[in-house]
């Protein structure tokens, strides 16, 4: 698995590192061997990782002229068979979102990790959780996203390795939402034995023994087997609604609809294999706390305040995967509640698809906003005694 | 080593100070040398040099969820402003080191245990000032002595300091060390409040 250059990886055992640093260890042992970007504040940290690291694995960091051709450069890389990254934050983000869009159209394996900070504008260069509606429809079209929400510095790296084999697994653009929290905190990070860890490569239609005549780069099912330039195989990468041969003439509403279904539902089918969701103190609870990213070390911190202090019954419910959404899990957890807190570093948007969810299971959906700034436990807990005690 | 439920170090000063520095070398002693869990994050904004400064440490056994400090254990003081920002969230009888040629207490530091040790006019005479906050990272490790050995520190000044400056990274760590013993030494009655 681990070629020749596996030497340069960081080795098993504990390391105090930045959740930066973790997120572009975990990229290269995944495979990632391109990186490009643009300096962006917080998310800087990560691009100066890859530029230290990453030339002694026989890869290459580029520094390009902006967000949007620092992501272009994914999809190239990409179809020339590298696994390939970049990261942001977020006003990068959002130039991104056209070749996030393009990246979802011709079914490209790329991962962008946006280091959120406040907007809109420049807004602020501190902790945010501001974009994760614009990580789900900030490209335009229909489509699907899958965005992941690490918490830690240990997250920071098994999510990312996760974010590169879900993206070769699925063939689309994953993203890390991850905040200025944890990419600038420093913390244990517990590597493994190298070979223990799960790396998925993309299925290239070698592996699926399709012949260069018979092969249909937008078909063979719902994720199709993807072609390596120079190979052989004819790949037209087209984001203009296309055949299953890859043909753009003779467009009609049928393969329209065919075309956009698939890519859609090879996500939205798969919800439950893709999407993580950490549930504690479900027991007796009559309310409970849904949260995220860092947001959710300081609720866990007010939901044990909240039972053993002052005796209410809240449970602890973490999106680790923010999309797809995972509503059937949801309501597999919540069957019957008075009360569901949200909060979040935005003024309420994970409060939306989870309304959706569990408005016939609950009482009240409350958001518990904070703006560039990571909540006190103090906050949190106000919040549940104020509506629950 | 004592059991650790919480304990929270916040270091503040001026930009330029190794506020950031003394923050890192203390999580990495924790955690990779103690096996004890660390959280270190740092202040962060258009300062640079010269403006305000933070970095904070958080050390359990147990899992650390809140990353920042609540309220601290030991407020390391190294700037006016940095103690008359931070005094407030320091516990009642919780440890303030300052540097006094720096920083002034009066009243109202009446309810934690103040240590002066002046460090850059230590550091000036042993590699020179910008070895203040190994000399107060010294001296902190003689005043928390009962959660973290100081081998674990200098291993941890080792694995993250240049290495041609590692030995007077030492002797400042030293010197830090020894001023806050003869502190404590001078100081029965302080001495027996740590140890209650």
């Amino acid at each position: 698995m681990h070629s020749e250059t596996s030497q340069n990886l960081i080795a098993p055992g504990i390391h105090y590192l930045q959740g930066a640093e973790a997120c572009a260890e975990g990229a290269m042992l995944a495979g990632c061997r391109v990186y490009a970007g643009y300096p962006i504040t917080p998310a800087t940290e990560i691009m100066e990782h890859f530029a230290r690291r990453l030339p002694s694995m026989g890869g290459r960091t580029i520094q390009m002229e902006d967000e949007i051709a620092s992501a272009g450069v994914l999809l190239g890389a990409s179809w020339a068979g590298a696994k390939a990254m970049t990261a942001t934050s977020s006003p990068g983000f959002s130039l991104m979102q056209e070749v996030i869009s393009f990246g979802i159209m011709t079914e490209t394996p790329m991962v962008v990790v946006d280091v959120q900070r406040p907007g809109p504008g420049q807004g602020y260069i501190s902790t945010s959780q501001e974009d994760v509606m614009q990580a789900r429809w900030g490209h335009h079209g229909e489509g699907a996203i899958i965005a992941l929400s690490p918490a830690s510095v240990q997250d920071m790296f098994a999510m990312t390795i996760r974010a590169f084999n879900l993206s070769e697994r699925w063939r689309t653009p994953v993203l890390v939402m991850a905040e200025e929290t944890v990419a600038h905190m420093r913390e244990r990070l517990v590597i493994p034995d190298l070979d223990s860890i799960e790396i998925i490569d993309r299925k290239t239609p070698q592996d699926e023994g399709i012949a260069p005549q018979d092969y249909l780069p937008y078909g063979h099912g719902p994720v199709p087997p993807m072609a390596i330039w120079g190979q052989g195989y004819d790949v037209n990468h087209v984001s203009l609604v296309h055949h299953r041969d890859g043909r753009i003439t003779g467009y009609n509403a049928e393969t329209h609809f065919d075309n956009i279904d698939r890519i859609r539902r090879k996500i939205e089918d798969n919800v439950a294999d893709i999407s993580e969701v950490e549930a504690r103190f479900m027991e007796d609870s009559r309310h409970f706390v849904i949260c995220y990213g860092a947001v959710s070390r300081t609720a866990v911190e007010a939901v044990l305040e909240a039972r053993q202090v002052h005796g209410i019954p809240v449970g602890y419910i973490r999106l680790k995967t923010l999309w797809p959404f995972p509503e059937a899990r949801l309501r597999e957890l919540v069957r019957d509640a008075e009360k569901i807190f949200v909060p979040e570093m935005n003024l309420g948007m994970m409060k939306h698809p989870i309304t959706e969810a569990l408005r016939d299971r609950c009482r009240m959906v409350a958001a518990v906003p904070s703006l560039g700034c990571l909540h006190t436990p103090e906050q949190i807990l106000a919040r549940i005694q104020e509506e629950a005690a | 080593m004592m059991e650790i439920e919480r304990y929270e170090i916040r270091i503040a000063g001026f930009g330029g100070q190794g506020v950031v520095t003394i923050g890192r070398i203390l999580g990495v002693a924790f955690t990779v040398f103690s096996g004890i869990n660390s959280v270190n994050t740092q202040s962060y904004g258009p300062e640079s040099r010269g403006g305000a400064c933070r970095s904070e440490v958080v050390l359990s056994h147990a899992e650390i969820n809140y990353p920042y400090v609540r309220r601290a254990d030991t407020l390391i003081a190294l700037s006016a402003v940095a103690l008359d920002t931070y005094l407030k969230d320091v516990k009642k009888g919780g440890l303030l080191i300052i540097d006094p040629d720096a920083v002034r207490v009066g009243k109202n530091a009446a309810d934690q245990r103040v240590v002066p040790i002046p460090a850059a006019a230590i550091a000036h005479d042993s590699g020179g000032v910008k070895y203040q906050n190994i000399v107060v990272l010294g001296a902190l490790q003689c005043l928390i002595a009962e959660y973290i050995e100081k081998t674990a520190l200098k291993k941890a000044i080792k694995a993250t300091v240049p290495p041609e400056t590692f030995d007077t990274n030492v002797e400042a760590f030293e010197k830090g060390r020894a001023h806050a013993k003869a502190f404590l030494n001078s100081k029965p009655e302080f001495r027996a409040l740590m140890d209650a």
